[in-house]
């Protein structure tokens, strides 16, 4: 290293015919330096931080206080067991969409100008923003199981089997939060990504096993409901929680994932580099 | 000769409007060139293709021996970017962000630290280092962006308006910032509105206008070119100005403009002024603003292409914005 601050590293390079490429580790290192940057400013959030925490207070403590006895036909604490894996998997989902919102007003900012100009993956802006959103997920779930427990939810499990029905459920919102990513460079304005969201999102979370069991539900709604992605990793985590068969959602679940990143990463990519060259 | 940046035919349109039309731009390896131009001449455009942020319509650039289209990582490699806005994140503190860029770069944690802590010293930085940006000030933020961009020891290093919208005082530090740089070797690319700025940084301005390169030289050869300074006359009653008017053109042997009640003449020597003087107190003549001055940038694109600026683009500079070196008028009329 040279020994003055601001002189500049002359070391020449040879001419290369071969154009350089930044490799998978590499991408991965500059994404998990992203995301510690948008844990960072999330934990510096006040508002961001509340709504996180309050969003899984007030659903949880709605339904099963609200519609809680009326759905269930008079057993709270039954219907208790059954919609809190629901109402995790509900908040997740609804966390995931804010990045698009979120990225919209970022990207606009310098910052991402100086990361386009860094010899860095052009992806990594992106996949740093969607592992940023682990910490806010996380926060959601950990208030979730708090209350839950406080109001009498028992889970039947064990401690391998809960961690990897939480860590699924990131997952989860991760891959579907490729979808608002993507909104978010192609619609480019806060409000637009958030309005698509929300259509997207409401009949994904009612239209489920999340309050109420499919059986109960018309032919053509509980078909829907049976390859809804929602039911689907609600219905996992029921089972790793201790309530029901794993393989079968699991499996739903995994493919509606890998289905989300790969459509969705590759077009949010692309809407990103036609936005900014 | 060595050129750290060689471009040819940059064109660059947005729907119906061009915004580059055919800009070739050569600056040798260690020398400052200094970009000159109103909003909207395409300054920003050229600076953005060339650092790999835009792809160009039409032309091609070579950044360090590398095609910013062919190999754009290698040219990524070599180049350091402040832009007009601050590209720092507000959240982070000073240090947070140079942490960061270092970390982006391949730096270990530890040199990442140490690499920020000697910047922030250098850059005058090391006591607020701990503060979010949010709290920094506007001559503060643009040192701190300058910083961010020298993490990687950049051997080319692009300046968009690295000055617009600070005060005299911040401007004279990010000066003498990049005379530093400069002396230390880099290549620099600096585009900006204020004429002093190039004269002061640049060995050589390059003038846009629309879209077009309209001259180029070393400042000296430009200043000759728009003809030196201004002498500047408003007389007290506007009812005076026809006289005033005969005075300075009988003395300079211009025409002098008239705008809004103030005369402007060419003033090849500078006993003008005092010539000027003499003969408006013998006449009984007063003046509220007797005055020489460098030719604004208005008057340089007067000289340059015989028009008066592109008019600013959609966004008004802020009041704030306005500089307030005497000779660096804003190109609103």
């Amino acid at each position: 290293m040279a020994t003055d601050t601001l002189a500049p590293d002359t070391a020449s390079t040879p001419a290369h015919t071969k154009p350089a490429r930044i490799g998978l580790v590499p991408t991965l290192h500059h994404s998990l330096a992203l995301a510690g940057r948008g844990a960072t400013k999330f934990l510096r959030s006040p508002i961001q931080l509340v709504d996180v925490v309050l969003t899984p207070i007030i659903s949880l403590l709605m339904f099963v206080y609200l519609f809680g006895k009326a759905i269930s036909g008079g057993d709270p604490d039954a219907y208790l067991q059954w919609v809190v894996p629901g109402v995790m998997v509900m908040t997740v989902f609804q966390a995931s969409i804010g990045i698009g919102v979120a990225l919209t007003t970022d990207a606009a900012t310098g910052i991402f100008d100086r990361f386009r100009s860094m010899p860095i993956a052009r992806s990594a802006p992106l996949i740093g923003a969607v592992l940023a959103d682990f910490i806010r997920y996380a926060v959601c779930l950990g208030t979730l199981i708090v209350l839950a427990l406080v109001m009498g939810y028992r889970p039947d499990t064990t401690v391998p089997a809960a961690l990897a029905a939480l860590g699924l459920l990131i997952a989860f919102a991760m891959s579907f939060s490729w979808i608002s990513v993507y909104l978010g460079m192609l619609v480019k304005t806060p409000g637009s990504v958030q309005g698509l969201m929300t259509i997207l999102v409401l009949p994904l979370t009612f239209a489920s096993s999340v309050f109420v069991k499919p059986e109960g539900m018309p032919g053509w709604l509980q078909a829907w409901s049976d390859v809804n992605p929602v039911s689907l990793m609600a219905d996992t985590t029921r089972g790793l929680l201790g309530d029901g068969a794993v393989a079968s959602p699991l499996t739903g679940s995994l493919a509606w994932m890998a289905g989300m990143v790969v459509v969705f990463l590759p077009l949010a990519m692309r809407a990103y580099r036609k936005n900014n060259g | 000769m060595d050129y750290a940046i060689r471009a040819e035919g940059l064109v660059k349109k947005y729907g119906d409007s061009t915004a580059l039309d055919g800009v070739d731009l050569e600056v040798p390896a260690g020398k400052v060139v200094g970009v000159l131009g109103p909003n909207g001449a395409g300054k920003t455009t050229t600076v953005r293709i060339l650092a790999t942020l835009l792809r160009p319509d039409a032309g091609h650039a070579v950044i360090g021996g590398h095609d910013i289209a062919k190999d754009p990582v290698r040219v990524r490699q070599l180049i350091g970017l402040t832009g007009q806005y601050a590209s720092v994140d507000e959240t982070l503190s000073g240090a947070e962000n140079l942490v960061l860029i270092g970390r982006l770069l391949g730096l270990s944690r530890r040199d990442a630290k140490a690499r920020a802590a000697e910047l922030l010293e250098k850059f005058s930085l090391a006591e607020a280092a701990k503060r979010p940006i949010a709290t920094f000030s506007g001559g503060m933020r643009r040192r701190l962006d300058l910083a961010a961009s020298l993490v990687g020891r950049p051997r080319i290093l692009f300046l968009d308006e690295p000055t617009t919208g600070l005060d005299p005082h911040a401007r004279q530090e990010v000066w003498d910032v990049v005379k530093r740089l400069v002396a230390d070797g880099s290549t620099v690319l600096l585009t900006t509105q204020y004429l002093e700025e190039a004269d002061q940084l640049a060995d050589s301005i390059t003038v846009f206008d629309k879209g077009r390169k309209v001259a180029e030289g070393r400042p000296g050869e430009l200043k000759r070119r728009v003809g030196g300074q201004i002498l500047q006359v408003r007389p007290s009653m506007p009812a005076d100005v026809p006289q005033v008017a005969a005075i300075l053109a009988e003395l300079s042997g211009h025409t002098p403009a008239e705008e809004s009640g103030v005369l402007t003449v060419p003033a090849d020597e500078p006993l003008l002024v005092s010539a000027v003087a003499r003969r408006l107190d013998g006449a009984g003549l007063s003046a509220d603003e007797l005055g020489l001055r460098l030719p604004s940038l208005d008057e340089v694109f007067l000289a340059l292409t015989g028009h008066a600026p592109a008019a600013p683009d959609a966004e008004p500079a802020a009041p704030d914005a306005e500089p307030a070196a005497p000779d660096a008028e804003p190109a609103v009329a």
